[in-house]
């Protein structure tokens, strides 16, 4: 028999610990870590102003919620493109472009024409849980809030939602909101229960 | 770092002079951060401001500590404070791991933070890795105690009284020699840099850990919070202490949902 180290549930980090990788895993793992940590997320916006006066800001997080304002929200009538994300970390990498394909992994800024307070991003890319504090200064950084009421659109997996019911016979999909006691106004759909949570972007 | 809640009425920040402040380390099995959700939930304390910090990963959801729908929708983030004055205590509950290379910037800040709000001392709970305790670490209780020298000097006579177990330092190079002797605590993620830190920079810190395997942590939790009772005397534990600890709503459905039925 052979005594297997269990990995922790708690996400300890192990630097402590001696590392069992071969030489070449430590090479490549050094190269990622010199690549991610020099760079820096770049947010880059194509309007001239310095700081953007936002007074509503819609964010879609992921493929599913970024389909779902390509298909019922944008056009090119009444948004125009003002600004993109530039980052790369090991599950993808967005480019500056602006011309993008759904399949592509990208991170958006939009501005209605009609009312150039109201942004929205599209967010189709992963940000790493090391980017997203730093994404999140960028962006929020840029802006002017004038009374600013954000909007987080995001999907997770029914297999991960905690119901005392198995999820096999559970309707699907279903809405759940968060929202912060600032937020007075009436909400669409039924709080996320405990011992529900949300993670990575949107949790940021 | 640390951000109070805005209670509104414009009242002034919490002052914590003099306070414990009672904390855990992200650790095997989770046993700190669970023993807190008892202390917090028990004592029905409020929350008195949150950590606004990179270090930890991001999560969010609602009242963890819920007990009817009203109280049930207050966000709660992955590093939140909350406050006792009534025992002097206060309380930090950290629900996420630490983000690659932060933990050592989250324990400067920390420490830094402990000093400008004037904390008395600071009590650690955490546990290390069963599998990895000698002959003789393997008879006996599995609670352990360590004090910083300056914290020595105040209650080091109380831990002789309750009958507390140092834990044993090990020998730095073992089979070459066994003079050199280091404290080495396994899975207790950020223990020992909090612990020799706060001895270094003169903070009173107490660590209690226990020994305990990753799988259903709760009894582990019980046990460490009712060891913490015996010297804090946060509650009551005259006939059955465990009975006194409330779980905190959020604790339900830890290891899943229901069956489906056609399973069977």
């Amino acid at each position: 028999g052979e005594v297997v180290v269990a990995p922790s549930r708690a996400g300890l980090d192990e630097e402590e610990e001696a590392r069992e990788e071969t030489p070449e895993d430590r090479e490549i793992r050094r190269e990622i870590e010199k690549k991610r940590y020099r760079q820096e997320i770049e947010v880059l916006w194509s309007c001239a102003e310095e700081s953007l006066v936002c007074s509503r800001f819609i964010v879609a997080i992921g493929r599913n919620a970024a389909a779902f304002l390509s298909s019922f929200i944008l056009d090119s009538v009444c948004w125009e493109v003002i600004g993109v994300v530039k980052l790369w970390n090991e599950w993808c990498r967005t480019s500056s472009t602006t011309n993008v394909l759904p399949t592509d992994s990208f991170c958006l800024f939009y501005r209605l024409i009609a009312d150039p307070t109201v942004l929205l991003c599209q967010c189709s890319c992963y940000v790493a849980e090391d980017q997203q504090f730093q994404w999140l200064e960028k962006v929020f950084g840029s802006m002017q809030k004038k009374g600013l009421q954000v909007t987080i659109l995001s999907t997770c997996p029914v297999a991960d939602y905690k119901t005392q019911e198995s999820t096999l016979t559970l309707v699907s999909p279903f809405l759940k909101a968060l929202k912060t006691k600032e937020f007075q106004e009436q909400v669409c759909c039924p709080l996320l229960e405990q011992p529900n949570i949300v993670r990575d972007l949107p949790a940021a | 770092m640390f951000i109070p809640c805005d209670r509104g009425g414009g009242s002034a920040a919490p002052d914590f002079k003099g306070f414990t402040l009672l904390m855990p380390a992200v650790s095997v099995g989770n046993v700190g951060q669970l023993a807190i959700d008892l202390v917090i939930s028990t004592l029905d304390m409020t929350k008195v401001g949150y950590f606004y910090t990179d270090c930890l990963v991001p999560m969010v959801g609602n009242n963890p500590y819920a007990t009817a729908e009203e109280n049930s929708v207050e966000l709660s983030i992955n590093a939140e404070v909350y406050s006792l004055p009534s025992k002097k205590l206060v309380v930090l509950q950290i629900r996420s791991p630490f983000i690659k290379n932060k933990y050592r910037p989250f324990c400067e800040t920390l420490l830094s933070w402990v000093k400008s709000s004037k904390c008395a001392r600071v009590v650690l709970l955490s546990s290390s890795h069963a599998y990895q305790r000698d002959d003789e670490q393997l008879l006996g209780t599995p609670l352990r105690y360590l004090l910083t020298p300056d914290l020595e000097k105040a209650v080091g006579g109380c831990m002789k009284e309750l009958n507390w177990k140092e834990m044993e330092k090990v020998a730095a190079y073992p089979g070459i020699n066994n003079t050199d002797k280091v404290l080495h605590i396994p899975g207790g993620g950020i223990t020992k840099l909090l612990f020799t830190e706060s001895c270094s920079e003169g903070i009173q810190m107490a660590v209690l850990l226990k020994f305990c395997s990753e799988g259903d942590n709760i009894p582990d939790a019980f046990v460490l919070v009712n060891y913490l009772n015996e010297w804090l005397q946060l509650i009551k534990s005259e006939v059955n202490p465990s009975s006194q600890w409330k779980i905190p709503s959020s604790w339900r459905l830890l290891f899943g949902n229901g069956l489906p039925p056609a399973l069977f």
